[in-house]
């Protein structure tokens, strides 16, 4: 604890370990729920405007909470992880819009094996020579390698090749946000409009921060961008090591 | 619908979660639990041959509402300015251009090769929408 709360000399403390950790719990996920409730409104009112992606208006309050209450992000992180936990039942949950979609696989699975294998090694490659050529240290490159996985395949990935967790997770979130904020300009612009291609390059490059918002606007794309989460996520896994085979 | 159905559905999605964590530690696999659960409910959708109602719906809630759960993760940068200040120029250029390097070489590709295969859904065509 800091902030406010050190300037007593002797903090009461009135509950017993596991009530306090109850009840910040229930506070920490309140709060979080009640930023995103806001950070949900402020995206409709601005009609979907991508740079107010709920995800990161959302963090943003709470950041702002966190500061100004001076409480630190590990009893924040402590206090949410019953929230946290639900990522794995949802990912589960894509078996869904994915066997809507199975038919609609089989008739196109070559085109996708070719972008998913092309889309993977230029997430790579585009992010570690980017770095390297700007004067980056390994510890940077190692922690960008698998910046476009999701957040549990990214982190152990650069962990084993020299990156720092904390890093890797920062590149991830940088990412799942830069990529989701500028998807559906780039796209459009560049004339992408097949929901398949869209979904599957979202998902493919911002992992589940893009997906999530794929999912809200578009039955196909939402798929289609899980589809390309999970993919990418076991060949990020697969390439790292044999691209530092090759690089010995 | 009746309560019932909505916790039936939850705790489909929760054994496929346990049982892709327990899997993916039994066999040491280099992948996240949640993704052979994924692979494990579509295998059984397949057997199943159809969607159970209840299940869609509660999928559907949990789907567009994950931004809610990965907030959490997102508010963990707060802990790492610090760090990312020493290199913040390089690990900011690679991590935003690396993204839209991806985004349009991967999404270009794939719209070419399905317009070559005549696989374009022109139908549900979403362009520009947010």
């Amino acid at each position: 604890m800091s902030g406010l709360y050190t300037m007593i000399p002797n903090p009461p403390q009135p509950f017993p370990d596991w009530t306090g950790f109850a009840l910040s719990a229930v506070l920490w996920i309140a709060v979080t729920f009640a930023a995103y409730l806001i950070a949900q409104r402020l995206y409709r009112r601005f009609g979907g405007n991508p740079v107010l992606v709920p995800v990161a208006t959302t963090a943003l309050m709470v950041m702002l909470v966190l500061w100004l209450s001076g409480t630190p992000y590990v009893n924040y992180a402590a206090a949410t992880k019953p929230l946290n936990w639900w990522v794995g039942p949802s990912t589960v949950a894509i078996a869904i819009p994915l066997f809507t979609q199975l038919d609609r696989l089989k008739r196109i699975w070559k085109p996708l094996v070719i972008a998913l294998l092309v889309g993977s090694i230029v997430a790579i490659l585009s992010a570690i020579g980017i770095a390297w050529a700007l004067g980056g240290s390994w510890q940077t490159l190692a922690s960008l390698m698998p910046k476009s996985a999701t957040m549990p395949i990214a982190i152990p990935m650069a962990e084993r090749f020299g990156g720092l967790p904390a890093l890797a997770a920062v590149a991830v979130v940088i990412t799942g946000v830069v990529g989701t904020v500028i998807s559906h300009p780039l796209l459009s612009l560049l004339k992408v409009t097949d929901p398949a291609a869209r979904g599957f390059a979202i998902g493919l490059t911002a992992h589940a921060i893009g997906m999530a918002r794929e999912l809200q606007v578009n039955p196909v794309s939402g798929s289609f961008a899980a589809l390309a989460m999970g993919l990418n996520g076991i060949l990020t896994a697969l390439l790292i090591p044999i691209l530092m085979l090759a690089l010995q | 619908m009746p309560l019932l159905f909505i916790a039936l559905s939850l705790a489909v999605l929760v054994i496929f979660q346990i049982a892709g964590d327990f899997l993916v530690r039994a066999l040491g696999l280099p992948v996240p639990g949640s993704l052979v659960g994924l692979v494990g409910l579509t295998l059984a959708l397949l057997v199943l041959g159809r969607v159970p109602a209840a299940l869609g719906k509660v999928s559907g809630g949990l789907l567009r509402n994950m931004m809610l759960m990965l907030a959490p993760a997102v508010v963990g940068l707060i802990d790492n300015f610090g760090r990312v200040r020493d290199e913040w120029l390089p690990f900011l250029l690679a991590g935003v251009a690396g993204a839209v390097i991806t985004l349009a070489v991967t999404a270009v590709i794939l719209q070419h090769l399905l317009r070559k295969s005549g696989a374009v859904s022109t139908d549900t065509a979403v362009e520009g929408k947010a």
